[in-house]
């Protein structure tokens, strides 16, 4: 395979689009992970409620539910006349199976654990006594998350959000159910490379892999770089 | 500004921690409350700031009832025995934390911020310090810019918990000496606990002395060395190696017969 | 006189006042927290997890029953066990191994291993497939020799158990490294002291220090083996009755509309994510006993 060849086949406007459907929803998922998976941790860590032991349990079933089963379960609820997606078609004309929506709702269901499990034992941690200080300094409560708790879970939260990312990026077993997988639309990078494969383009869908694959180590980097980061900035620990 | 403490209780489970205390710090008084570990008294100081709340009991500031307010608008400057510094802020930014958080009517202008944190670096004399970061200090400086960030916001009276308990033998004198040497300049009415007898009778104007949750004897310095009001205190703070002698028990056998001797017979001077 | 009601009255009344401490939100707060916390829990965890359960049984116990012990079926659920019970002893073995080198011993190329382990949970599924068929297909590197011995690996049993074992590699290496880490090299450094060879040294030191660390790592290991999907998917090749792990039979049926069936045969994959979720507590919780007891 040519350079010119490995170029033509890694930028065909249906691999491209494929490109921006799974980065941005990925993206997109580990940003409404981050939100949504603070607040489950915050509440795990902070507050009381019944079946609290049985909630923290079950935030790692992304982890240990099967993807395949994960994806006819989430396009099961969210099809036009599954119990959830009724409800969204009727009030409000949303489709979420087989349109991209499908795919950011497999991959917030695929990242959710990362953020909640990277925040958690930070969150922990926290001192009871800076919390104490702002208080006296005459912080208020909301003061005292956004400058004393926020800072110390971020690095935290910077992990998670890359793990989540880029196990989303890669995801396959979930997404392809719900998807539709429509050229141009809904068809995620993994799947180029299946459809590829069983058109017998092996060199094609290695060019595709190989895009994927560089990304998936710059992740990696990045992952390493955070982590360097934070025990930067928490010396003590 | 006096702070006053009436009849405070404060029980966890069936552990009473602070036992009916009342006792009162009078304004630009320099105040310790020592007792041994685990009596209560870091317990009573949190009640004081606002940080835990009493089981009943009311405490004053001024002769106003502040049992109820918030401890955010206590407006007491509180030391942690850890620093507790925001480790993300450099020094600069630590002290100027209780400025910044103000609602933006009652906030200083960022000139105003700078001039009042310069002052309170030079008062501590870390000037230097202000754009490090609080692992970059040692433990000494670290309390001393603790005690700088609790006197930005010009509290109305200063808590320390046990300010010195996490430094070595050396700095810990120091510190000391030092913080004699601040009260006199800044005359803050403040309350601070400690175990350690020296401490206590070094650096304060005047002592109370708790055990198991209760007062044993308020005084000056003087006073709870020259005449221990209970065995206790006596025992506690190790008179028998400076200062005037007593017997606290005895029993005198001659021939079969005993004479016991139960109450303390003191020598006063 | 006035006081004297006052602190009275007060206690009660103070007690409640007193559950807001300096380190405590509103209720109100508190309870939009926990009600936006569940109700995110529930529309993307638990009611993917009740649908499962609501699929299967939708056409009653028979049906359920029948598709789970009809031939196709069954014979997945025996490939799926199959894959797993070579892939998870393996990967222990290997995991003990990789995690016993990198925390007790001093090498070069350290870090390349330790970045190395990691990869197969950074390489997406299908990537790691593709890479088994560049290698093991015909037309890869070792298609042709691997055809003239007729030996097939891709499209075959072999490269199921073998895209398995590299998907699951990492779980029990990464469970084990920082926990051998911590424990350093003294208490074995005290072993040889007193005379004790390797393999004593190991299951009488090593093994009972690092045993919940490694119960778990190989919970996860196994989960990940029955349900891997991805990476299974492309060297399989989807032969019916032949290739096909559970993963892959859910797939085929729920394309050919027999959604009960497949949700039939995804029940047994989601009570098994139950039961390691059940275990996996069960062990942290053990685990965290041991700690405490060694502190006490």
């Amino acid at each position: 395979m040519s350079w010119g060849q490995f170029w033509d086949a890694v930028t065909a406007p249906r691999v491209v689009a494929s490109y921006k459907l799974t980065f941005g929803a990925s993206l997109l998922a580990a940003a409404i992970n981050s939100v949504f998976g603070l607040i489950v941790a915050w509440v795990l860590v902070r507050y009381s409620f019944p079946g609290k032991r049985l909630v923290d349990a079950l935030v790692d079933l992304p982890f240990a539910l099967p993807t395949a089963v994960a994806g006819i379960a989430l396009t099961a609820l969210y099809a036009p006349n599954g119990w959830i997606g009724h409800y969204l078609q009727d009030w409000w004309g949303l489709k979420v199976a087989y349109t991209p929506l499908g795919v950011l709702v497999a991959l917030i269901f695929i990242g959710l654990p990362f953020i909640v499990r990277t925040v958690q034992p930070v969150l922990e941690d926290v001192e009871a006594e800076l919390e104490e200080a702002a208080a006296t300094l005459g912080a208020t409560r909301w003061q005292i998350f956004a400058h004393v708790i926020f800072p110390a879970v971020l690095p935290a939260l910077l992990t998670g959000f890359t793990l989540a990312f880029a196990r989303a990026v890669g995801e396959y077993g979930s997404v392809v159910f719900i998807a539709g997988n429509m050229p141009m639309i809904s068809e995620i990078t993994p799947l180029i490379i299946i459809t590829k494969l069983e058109q017998y383009d092996y060199t094609g869908a290695t060019a595709v892999a190989v895009v994927m694959l560089v990304t998936s180590f710059a992740l990696l980097l990045l992952i390493n770089y955070l982590q360097w980061l934070s025990r930067k900035h928490n010396p003590e620990k | 500004m006096s702070i006053e403490v009436r009849n405070v209780t404060r029980a966890f489970g069936n552990f009473v921690a602070v036992d009916n205390v009342s006792f009162e710090v009078a304004s630009g008084e320099l105040m310790a409350l020592l007792s041994p570990s685990g009596a209560g008294k870091t317990t009573l100081l949190r009640i004081i700031a606002g940080l835990e709340t009493a089981d009943s009991g009311q405490i004053l500031f001024h002769g106003e009832d502040a049992t109820d307010t918030h401890v955010g608008e206590r407006r007491v400057g509180f030391v942690f025995q850890h620093y507790a510094l925001f480790r993300h802020m450099t020094v600069f930014d630590n002290i100027a934390f209780g400025l910044r958080v103000r609602p933006r009517h009652l906030r200083p202008s960022r000139e105003q911020i700078r001039d009042k944190v310069m002052k309170l670096l030079k008062l501590v004399q870390l000037d230097w310090l202000a754009d490090r970061y609080p692992h970059q200090l040692s433990g000494g400086q670290r309390q001393r810019i603790a005690l700088a960030r609790a006197l930005a916001v010009e509290p109305k009276v200063l808590l320390l918990d046990e300010p010195f308990g996490a430094l070595d033998a050396k700095v810990r004198k120091e510190l000391r000496a030092w913080l004699r040497r601040l009260h006199d300049e800044i005359h803050i009415t403040s309350l601070f606990v400690t175990h350690d007898q020296e401490e206590a009778l070094e650096v304060a104007d005047r002592v109370v002395v708790m055990n198991a949750g209760k007062i044993e004897q308020i005084g000056t310095p003087q006073d709870v060395v020259e005449r221990p009001a209970t065995s206790f205190v006596a025992e506690f703070l190790n008179l028998d190696d400076h200062g005037p002698a007593w017997l606290v028990e005895a029993k005198i056998k001659h021939r079969g017969y005993v004479l016991a001797v139960d109450k303390e017979l003191r020598h006063t001077a | 006189m006035e006081t004297t009601v006052d602190t009275a009255l007060a206690p009660p009344a103070r007690r409640r006042l007193a559950r807001r401490s300096a380190r405590e939100e509103p209720a109100w707060v508190r309870l939009a927290l926990i009600f936006i916390a569940l109700a995110f829990l529930l529309l993307f965890l638990f009611a993917p997890l009740a649908a499962v359960f609501a699929g299967a049984f939708r056409k009653g116990w028979e049906a359920y029953i029948a598709s789970i012990i009809e031939p196709d079926a069954w014979s997945a659920i025996k490939l799926t066990l199959l894959a797993a019970g070579i892939a998870v002893p393996l990967n222990l073995i290997f995991g003990v191994a990789a995690a016993w080198a990198i925390a007790k011993f001093e090498f070069r190329g350290k870090s390349l291993l330790i970045t190395l382990i990691d990869l197969p949970f950074s390489v997406s599924p299908v990537v790691s497939g593709l890479i088994y068929v560049l290698i093991f297909g015909l037309q890869g590197w070792f298609g042709p020799s691997l055809h003239e011995h007729d030996i097939k690996i891709i499209f075959a049993v072999p490269g199921i158990v073998l895209a398995t074992m590299f998907v699951t590699f990492p779980f029990v290496a990464r469970e084990l490294i920082p926990l051998m880490q911590a424990q350093g090299t003294e208490e074995e450094e005290a072993a040889v002291v007193l005379g004790a060879n390797g393999w004593q040294i190991f299951w009488r030191v090593t093994l009972p220090n690092i045993k919940w660390g490694l119960l778990y790592g190989v919970i996860l290991c196994n989960a990940r083996a029955m349900g891997e999907f991805g990476a299974v998917s492309v060297v399989s090749g989807h032969v019916r009755g032949l290739t096909n792990t559970m993963p892959l039979h859910v797939e085929i049926l729920y394309n050919e509309y027999n959604f009960a069936a497949a949700f039939a045969v995804a029940s047994l994959l989601a009570l098994l994510a139950l039961v390691t979720l059940a275990l996996k507590t069960l062990v942290e919780w053990l685990g965290r006993e041991q700690i405490n007891r060694g502190q006490a």
